[in-house]
């Protein structure tokens, strides 16, 4: 049995929403409602769900780059929930993030050899000519050619600021990597290039990821296990088999079903969900999907499913599957 | 006045109907420094009436440079617009005065951008953005335009029109302004609608529901489509015809179904297997297009796609192919087609 590398539980993170005057908090944005993921060593766990679902504050707040409110997050069996920031330092050695656009995490005045080599200067690891050689090793590494170190971000094409992206998240040598949409500011034809890579290197070094995407596709290839989300809350999980071609919760339905196919002839299935996801600020009581939900029943306004485990570790939470 | 009032298009007999809009070569040239940019070069195609025509290509192929010019929404200089024809009902409007072209704009010639926050006026309330062409253009009374305004806010699917008609934009949902941008561009019955990645800001779910409404409004109201795109599988569900945009340049053209069943340009070909679809086993490698789009500017003197192609001859890197016709109501532009 592979060693678990991340638990969390009931993971909540709300923001304050502050009155205009006196800037008192009047309630709470709950972008992340009670979330529990676990995740074994060289595992590659999607996160899929629509703009409000929670997916990236999820994947911030277990990097702790977002405080959480509630919950417990547990790394390398070590309780992180509440660790001062000074101890989370040396933490992020060991775990990284590689955004949607590279650009607007890269220094933009500084030479691409500079900012990989400076994750080892900060963290004491290297400085100097072996810092340097260091930073060489990773644009191999990545496939970027030796004197991309000399040029600045944006000398490249977006794709190649990606790989620059990645390999700065590589460095440390993380064991965990959390890509928050990494392929989704490309173009179809690099896409795939960044999508091989990301898989290359996990084979390679053992990584595990949590890949935070709304493109099922991309998330369909590269992952081992997939987690849905909805207004704050993991409504289905599984492994990617049996959530993509078994799916149970209507939302993993009507979610698969919207993606349109590139294959003219493909019989189109589009079952087109009415409305709009509600706002996390006030979301609705029972389980938060049954407005849109073409199966809600009236158990369903009153009262939020709890999560039922199926065989295969196939989970879902709502009343048609009830534990 | 209903929206109903024409039949929905045959579009079998589509390619025996005249273009609604026919471009013929159209450039788009930028001055920088040390030469020229061809952001569009020497593009032509039809639209026919009732039919939607998917321009695809990826970042800098020139698809948005190719819409905004034969709206001619560019600012002249910098861009140097240039072009046998536009031809739009008869009229060419390259060579249309910019008063006349102001008035066919927003309405037989109308617009959907991507990012309806930016093309929405923000101290304006949905309706009167609505009403404004409508008195404008048709010259309705303020009583006539209200009401039908809120026809046309209840036909694009947004809940309790009369009320929506009185919020301002930033009040409503992405999906919701997307909507109502499609009831302001929809107002006047356009016979030609240029959709610029309609759907490209929002959710699947909500992206299901806008092409659907294009859809249905096209086959009450006959409205042709330029739909602009980088998203193959948008096209492959909404498009009836397709043209495939690469360095400026149209590549491929074709009947969706065939076009992406058997596509003749390596271009295509790769763009196609390079999508990550939901399979039951994934291929351990994705296919990839290796390289990069080269730089507007960069172009090599050959076949643009040449360097990052996988059948490439010394033919290629010499001359550059001309689009010609192939198979049936197929035209391709490559040395080397595929499945030919």
């Amino acid at each position: 049995m592979a060693e678990q590398l991340l638990r969390v539980r009931n993971l909540r993170t709300y923001f304050p929403i502050l009155s205009k005057v006196l800037r008192r908090p009047v309630g709470h944005v709950r972008a992340v409602d009670g979330v529990d993921l676990d995740l074994a060593a060289g595992e590659v766990l999607g996160i899929v769900g629509e703009s409000g679902s929670g997916k990236t504050t999820t994947g911030k707040t277990i990097l702790r780059l977002t405080e959480p409110t509630d919950g417990e997050i547990l790394f390398e069996s070590r309780d992180i929930t509440r660790l001062p920031q000074r101890e989370i330092m040396p933490l992020r050695q060991r775990m990284q993030i590689v955004f949607q656009d590279p650009m607007s995490s890269l220094n933009p005045r500084m030479t691409v050899g500079r900012i990989l080599a400076a994750p080892f200067e900060i963290h004491g690891v290297a400085r100097g000519a072996e810092a340097r050689d260091r930073a060489a090793a990773l644009l191999r590494l990545v496939g970027l050619p030796a004197e991309a170190a000399q040029r600045y971000p944006h000398e490249f094409s977006g794709g190649q600021r990606q790989r620059i992206g990645i390999a700065r998240a590589l460095a440390l040598r993380p064991r965990l990597i959390i890509g928050d949409e990494p392929v989704s500011a490309l173009d179809v034809s690099i896409q795939a290039q960044i999508m091989n890579l990301l898989k290359r290197l996990q084979g390679e070094l053992g990584l595990t990821y949590i890949l935070i995407s709304h493109n099922l596709g991309v998330v369909s290839h590269i992952c081992d296990r997939v987690a849905v989300m909805y207004l704050g809350r993991v409504v289905e999980s599984g492994p990617r088999e049996a959530l993509f071609f078994d799916p149970k919760h209507p939302y993993t339905e009507a979610l698969l079903a919207a993606v349109p196919s590139p294959d003219p002839g493909h019989t189109r299935r589009r079952v087109v969900l009415g409305g709009d996801m509600p706002s996390p600020a006030n979301p609705p009581g029972g389980c938060a999907f049954h407005p849109r939900c073409p199966r809600a029943m009236a158990r369903c306004a009153q009262e939020a499913p709890a999560t039922t485990t199926l065989p295969g570790g196939h989970m879902v939470a709502c009343h048609l599957y009830p534990a | 006045m209903t929206l109903a009032d024409t039949t929905a298009p045959d579009l079998s007999s589509a390619a025996n109907t005249a273009p609604v809009l026919r471009v013929d070569d159209l450039h788009v040239h930028f001055r920088i420094p040390g030469g020229v940019m061809r952001a569009v070069d020497g593009v032509s195609f039809d639209l026919r009436r009732g039919e939607t025509l998917g321009l695809v290509g990826e970042s800098g192929s020139g698809k948005t440079m190719t819409s905004l010019a034969l709206l001619r929404l560019l600012e002249t200089p910098p861009a140097q617009i240039d072009g046998k024809a536009v031809m739009f009902e008869g009229r060419d409007l390259l060579r249309l005065p910019e008063r006349e072209m102001t008035d066919l704009r927003g309405s037989r010639l109308s617009m959907v951008f991507q990012e309806p926050m930016t093309s929405l006026n923000p101290i304006m309330t949905i309706g009167r953005q609505i009403d404004e062409p409508l008195v404008r253009h048709l010259g309705l009374t303020a009583a006539a335009a209200r009401a039908r305004t809120h026809e046309l806010l209840g036909l694009v699917g947004i809940p309790r029109p009369a009320q929506a008609a009185t919020v301002y934009p930033h009040q409503l949902s992405g999906g919701m302004r997307q909507r109502a941008m499609i009831a302001i561009a929809l107002a006047c019955r356009p016979s030609v609608l240029v959709a610029d990645e309609p759907t490209t800001a929002l959710d699947v779910t909500i992206q299901a529901q806008i092409l659907e409404l294009l859809e249905q409004l096209q086959q009450e109201m006959g409205t042709a489509i330029l739909l602009i795109t980088h998203d193959l599988a948008v096209i492959a569900e909404t498009a009836h015809r397709v043209a495939v945009m690469y360095a400026g340049r149209i590549v491929e053209t074709g009947p969706v179904a065939a076009l992406f069943a058997a596509p003749l340009h390596p271009y295509t070909e790769g763009l196609l297997r390079s999508i990550p679809r939901v399979v039951r086993t994934p291929a351990a490698e994705l296919p990839e297009i290796p390289g990069f789009v080269p730089a507007p500017g960069t172009l090599p003197a050959g076949c643009a796609f040449a360097p990052r192609c996988a059948y490439a001859d010394a033919a290629c890197h010499g001359t550059r192919p001309a689009l010609q016709p192939a198979l049936s109501d197929r035209e391709v532009a490559c040395w080397k087609p595929r499945h030919g």
